[in-house]
């Protein structure tokens, strides 16, 4: 199936029908998600009104793991198979990954001031998200110090990779330092079973930001492909000149 | 094999303490920075006490991050890594015999160095060799991971900003078990369950870093 | 051994720089690669070394193991301006398998420089120096890119002599050459790319 739509002109041609699809699939799903979860949805009964900045917070959370993960499979299909294709959608994913980690951790931040009383608690999915935003802005980095396509397609693919095993590590790390450091009284979100009346606008939402990112992605690899296109165009040029 | 292995090593040892190898530098920084710390936190003995090991981690990793751009730019740049590629020896050991240079050139400085500042950050003098040694271990990590960085931007000019941004993710977990390790060393030794994980991310970067380092090269010379 | 290349085609930066190439080079052989600028002639050598992958067709050295059978010599010559000569050669004898002589430092016309740092070395000197990495560790193929580039005249006569040499003992070289060098027994010609 991967080979299928690693042909470059076959890929042209779906995403041609299916950016515009998942772009207005997003906005219906915002549409929907956005209202139900700020304004219908009920209040915690512990953190009251602030805790609906769940609802943008924990999809981005989602998706922020979800892209990255995207990415890793990408980038070993682009290593192993050396499809071009990959390392496009990888490249792409990238800045989509790397907004949605700055806004789980912004909204983290808006939503711990009320519950927490501080703007920034080291815990340990907070830091590894700050882990995870650092490693996407270090992606991103490399793809843009290294001028040969080729081969900065693949030394992002092994950072990736390499990453993609440094972030649970950080994890566990993170963890078992805050059982040294736990501070007493912490309110935890989503730890108990989630009533289904918040979970289905949660649900809306976590397909809306998917429905975003696969027009975003869309939208940036079909951009890279001309890019590629107008770049060998030239070549083509300056070697007939 | 052994002897490409060895060659390698005193090589780079070599290197790194002759004229211009830059061995020096970051002793020199892991001191200056070591010292602004009283100067801005106050010379208040308690604080300096709980806030001096995990800062000299901190200095510690910083000064590992100074070294790194050259490392292996210069064997790209003069032909050395062509060579380094013809040897019956894997490239992974070669690179991880360049990482071990390293560490007795640069580490080992810079831990030993670590027993006066820890001292001067009033760290009980029975616990400062405690902190230079957790140190020691340490520093394999930070080159682990390090050589990994640099092999990434090896062919980058003024790659250090890079290497620092693509590097200092993988410093969270030996830094989180060696500070903390180092924190704790005054009141209950070395042999905390700290140490044990620090040992354990050291094994692990130092085993993984060079094979990263050395995939990443491979494209480096293509 | 026998370097025999069949149908191999090489790609830099989405461009294909040649393709259908075939090479047959018997021991003995002195494989001249001529061509303009951006022909392809460093890749060629760079994909037979090993360093860069072709996009089609194959490679062969007989039965035998790429990395211990080639030396490549490139446009750099690999030297470190602290390390005096002796300390170069005895390193890549160590690293490439083979032994470390002051005679073939004597060979190459450096015995006098032999315990001077690179830093003070001539760039004719300096290439002299890489010379003398063929000659500590014995292996069969060489390629050369630009071999003669910074050599004078009686640089440029040893290396002609040492690739005569090299050939007569039954090994093969190939050399990326802008002006003749040597006999060839064969010239590969790679012309602009299409």
């Amino acid at each position: 199936m991967f080979a299928y739509f690693a042909n470059p002109d076959r890929f042209m041609r779906l995403s041609a029908w299916g950016l515009p699809i998942a772009t207005a699939l997003a906005v219906v799903l915002f549409a929907i998600g956005l209202p139900w979860g700020l304004l219908y949805a009920p209040a915690d009964f512990r953190q009251g009104e602030s805790a609906r900045i769940m609802f943008i917070h924990v999809p981005a959370a989602w998706w922020a793991l979800g892209i990255y993960t995207f990415m890793a499979v990408a980038s070993f299909a682009g290593l192993v198979w050396r499809h071009a294709l990959a390392d496009v959608a990888a490249r792409a994913a990238a800045p989509v990954g790397a907004a949605y980690a700055a806004l789980c951790l912004i909204t983290g931040s808006f939503w711990g001031a009320p519950t927490w009383g501080t703007w920034w608690e080291w815990d340990a999915r907070l830091t590894s998200m700050l882990v995870l935003f650092l490693t996407y802005v270090g992606y991103m980095a490399l793809w843009g110090a290294i001028e040969d396509e080729a081969r900065a397609a693949r030394l992002a693919a092994i950072l990736c990779l390499a990453g993609f095993i440094n972030i649970p590590i950080v994890k566990f790390s993170v963890d078992w330092w805050n059982s040294l450091h736990q501070p007493a009284s912490i309110l935890r979100a989503g730890g108990s079973a989630m009533d289904p009346s918040m979970m289905q606008p949660l649900l809306v939402m976590a397909g809306a930001y998917l429905a975003a990112f696969a027009a975003l992605l869309m939208a940036g690899m079909r951009a890279d492909v001309f890019r590629r296109r107008a770049s060998a165009n030239a070549q083509r040029r300056a070697r007939a000149a | 094999m052994t002897g490409a292995l060895f060659a390698v090593f005193r090589r780079d040892l070599a290197l790194a303490w002759a004229a211009g190898g830059g061995a020096a530098a970051p002793l020199g920084f892991f001191v200056g920075a070591t010292m602004l710390v009283p100067l801005t936190a106050g010379p208040d003995q308690e604080t300096l006490a709980l806030i001096g090991p995990p800062l000299l981690w901190l200095t510690a990793a910083l000064a590992v991050l100074m070294v790194l751009e050259r490392l292996f730019q210069a064997d790209l740049e003069d032909g050395s890594l062509d060579q380094l590629m013809l040897s019956e020896a894997p490239l992974e050991l070669l690179v991880a015999a360049k990482g071990a240079a390293l560490w007795v050139a640069i580490g080992a400085p810079l831990a030993l160095a670590a027993m006066p500042m820890a001292l001067a950050m009033q760290t009980p003098p029975s616990a400062a060799p405690l902190v230079a040694l957790g140190l020691l271990v340490g520093l394999a990590a930070f080159i682990g991971a390090g050589l990994f960085g640099a092999a990434l931007a090896a062919g980058v000019r003024r790659g250090g900003v890079l290497i620092a941004i693509l590097v200092l993710p993988f410093f969270a977990p030996p830094i989180i078990f060696g500070a903390a390790a180092a924190a704790r060393a005054a009141e209950e030794g070395l042999f905390t369950d700290a140490f044990s994980y620090l040992c354990a991310a050291t094994l692990f970067f130092a085993a993984l870093g060079p094979i990263g380092a050395a995939a990443a090269l491979r494209q480096h010379v293509s | 051994m026998q370097l025999t290349i069949t149908d191999l085609a090489l790609e830099r930066g989405g461009w294909r720089l040649f393709e259908g190439l075939r090479l047959e080079a018997p021991p003995g052989a002195h494989v001249a690669l001529t061509g303009p600028n951006g022909a392809g002639k460093t890749s060629l050598l760079r994909a037979i070394a090993g360093f860069l992958r072709p996009s089609a067709g194959t490679i062969a050295f007989g039965d035998e193991d790429r990395e211990t059978r080639l030396h490549f010599l490139g446009h750099r010559d690999g030297l470190k301006a602290p390390l005096d000569a002796r300390a170069h050669l005895r390193f890549w004898a160590d690293l490439l398998g083979g032994e470390a002589a002051d005679a073939v430092l004597e060979r190459v016309g450096l015995g006098r420089v032999a315990d001077l740092p690179a830093r003070t070395l001539s760039a004719g000197q300096g290439r002299r120096l890489a010379l003398a990495r063929l000659l500590a560790s014995p292996r069969p193929l060489w390629l050369l890119d630009e071999p003669a580039a910074s050599l004078d005249a009686a640089g440029k006569a040893l290396l002609e002599r040492l690739i005569a040499d090299h050939c007569a003992d039954g090994g093969i070289v190939v050399a990326a050459v802008h002006e003749p060098l040597g006999a060839p027994t064969q010239t590969v010609a790679l012309g602009t790319p299409s």
